[in-house]
């Protein structure tokens, strides 16, 4: 396969593809949908010789974590998937992952939660985890599904962070859609990816106690030194998305921007429904309407400078989420924007929307219904659930 | 984490990574006796100096004296009174810690 031209792929299959050329030690994973596609290709990888890794197929998510946490103490490179009900299932294993600062890296197939059941994307599963201490990143397509987790293992595993990182792609509209991509040669890659090397090891000659418990006059001191280290990330993360342009040309950012120039009206948004979002923006340009799309790249360690920034100049800001908080503000992502701007002496009227749940597709005309809507009810300043796109 | 600093003392910076501990056996300055409320007391015309009190300790505390009598070490004992319980002879008694 020739890497340097454009290949279709599916969004799952470049994530493993990724992973491959990281040249994990150790899988451990178990198959759910929309994430099956990605632990399944990994799987096949290791029983045809093309990864040299240990795959561990366990009997729960939770047992997944577990066994990530092992290796990743061990000093193995180590890679899991989930998605939904499965990124619930490990839970409180999460908490232990950044709590023992293990760089484990995770993709997540963004999924909504039962009951109903649903399979289908939405970020019921991700706002979930959102204080389990994990540098959490969004990719919105099959490229950057293949891009950020690359970076998602050369951030982690540096010394100044070793943080387990959640790579977060949209169910089924990234991790099932083929698209054309960019892929690395291994060489590549084994320039910008250094080995793994944890400072204290699992090693029987320097033996260290790992996971010990704390009583109440050392765990407030234990999270503070956690926290503060998790938010000292920020640099690094930036540092990383730098040298990885420059190895691909493809530059990410904490915060990104798509004709924001003159924005009176911003949509905000975060994973794969940025790119119909985009589309949206062309038309209302076109149109003549001063509008533009800022997209969070980097949910965790939350971006608030880079926000603010984005923000300063905009009369509305207008922000989808695609999970709800129920009888509680409207979303987790306008909540936490809605608090990041509260100190700006100069801040947006901010409007909230939901939409996109359980894989129900947003189009452009969903889009520019919000900016016009949502101009109307940042002016009204309301707290109450704006859906898009429901019926009745 | 900081080796010979009171628990009191230990700030945030102090912690390591991961809150991993890098000394072998300091959970033997963890002091248990401030949970008693109960407190054993050993009479010594009774003991016969079997030590199953010191066999059934949860905590491992119960050890031999001088002269071959038994007694716990306070730091320790969480007064569960496990001791005066299996105790053959009555020889311990459980007061309440003053």
């Amino acid at each position: 396969m020739n890497k340097t031209a454009m290949t279709g792929m599916e969004g799952s299959l470049a994530m493993a593809e990724a992973v491959r050329l990281a040249n994990v030690d150790v899988v451990a994973a178990y198959p759910i949908t929309p994430q099956t596609h990605i632990v399944e290709r990994l799987a096949e990888m290791v029983a045809n010789g093309e990864l040299n890794a240990a795959y561990i197929p366990v009997e729960s998510e939770h047992s997944a974590m577990s066994a990530c946490l092992g290796s990743s103490a061990a000093g193995a490179r180590t890679f899991t998937a989930t998605a939904g009900q499965g990124l619930e299932l490990m839970h409180e294993v999460l908490y232990v992952a950044s709590g023992l600062r293990l760089p484990i890296v995770m993709g997540v197939a963004n999924r909504a939660l039962s009951c109903p059941l649903s399979v289908w994307g939405d970020h019921s599963d991700v706002m979930s985890v959102r204080d389990t201490g994990w540098i959490q990143i969004f990719a919105e397509n099959g490229q950057q599904a293949f891009d950020l987790t690359l970076c998602g293992f050369r951030i982690g595993e540096n010394e100044k962070v070793l943080f387990p990182v959640m790579v977060h792609i949209d169910g089924f509209h990234v991790s099932h859609v083929v698209e054309p991509l960019y892929l690395l040669e291994q060489k590549q890659v084994d320039s910008f990816l250094p080995p793994f090397k944890h400072p204290f090891p699992l090693d029987p000659d320097n033996p260290v106690t790992v996971g010990a418990f704390a009583v109440p006059i050392l765990y407030t001191e234990a999270r503070k030194s956690m926290e503060n280290a998790l938010r000292s990330t920020r640099p690094f993360i930036s540092y990383v998305f730098d040298e990885f342009a420059k190895l691909s040309g493809r530059q990410y950012k904490p915060v990104e921007h798509y004709r924001t120039e003159d924005a009176d009206t911003l949509l905000l948004t975060m994973g794969s429904y940025s790119e119909i979002a985009m589309e949206a923006v062309d038309q209302l340009r076109d149109c003549g309407e001063k509008v533009g799309l800022i997209r969070i790249r980097l949910w965790r360690p939350f971006p608030f400078g880079e926000l603010r920034q984005a923000v300063e100049n905009c009369q509305t800001l207008v922000v989808l989420d695609r999970c709800i908080s129920p009888a509680g503000p409207p979303g987790p992502v306008c909540s936490e924007v809605k608090a990041a701007l509260y100190s700006q002496k100069k801040r947006p009227n901010v409007a909230g929307f939901i939409g996109g749940l359980g894989g129900r597709d947003l189009y452009v005309p969903e889009f520019i219904q919000m900016v016009e809507r949502g101009r109307v009810i940042a002016a009204q300043g309301g707290e109450e659930i704006e859906m898009i796109g429901v019926r009745g | 984490m900081s080796a010979r600093k009171k628990d009191s003392e230990i700030t945030w910076q102090d912690i390591d990574l991961g809150a991993v501990i890098r000394t072998a056996g300091n959970a033997a300055e963890y002091k248990t006796g401030d949970w008693r409320s109960e407190k054993p007391t050993w009479n010594k015309d009774r003991c016969i100096k079997c030590g199953i009190c010191a066999l059934f300790c949860p905590e491992g505390c119960i050890h031999h004296d001088k002269e071959g009598y038994f007694e716990a070490d306070y730091y320790y004992c969480k007064g569960c009174g496990i001791c005066a319980r299996e105790c053959w002879t009555q020889a311990i008694t459980m007061g309440p810690e003053e």
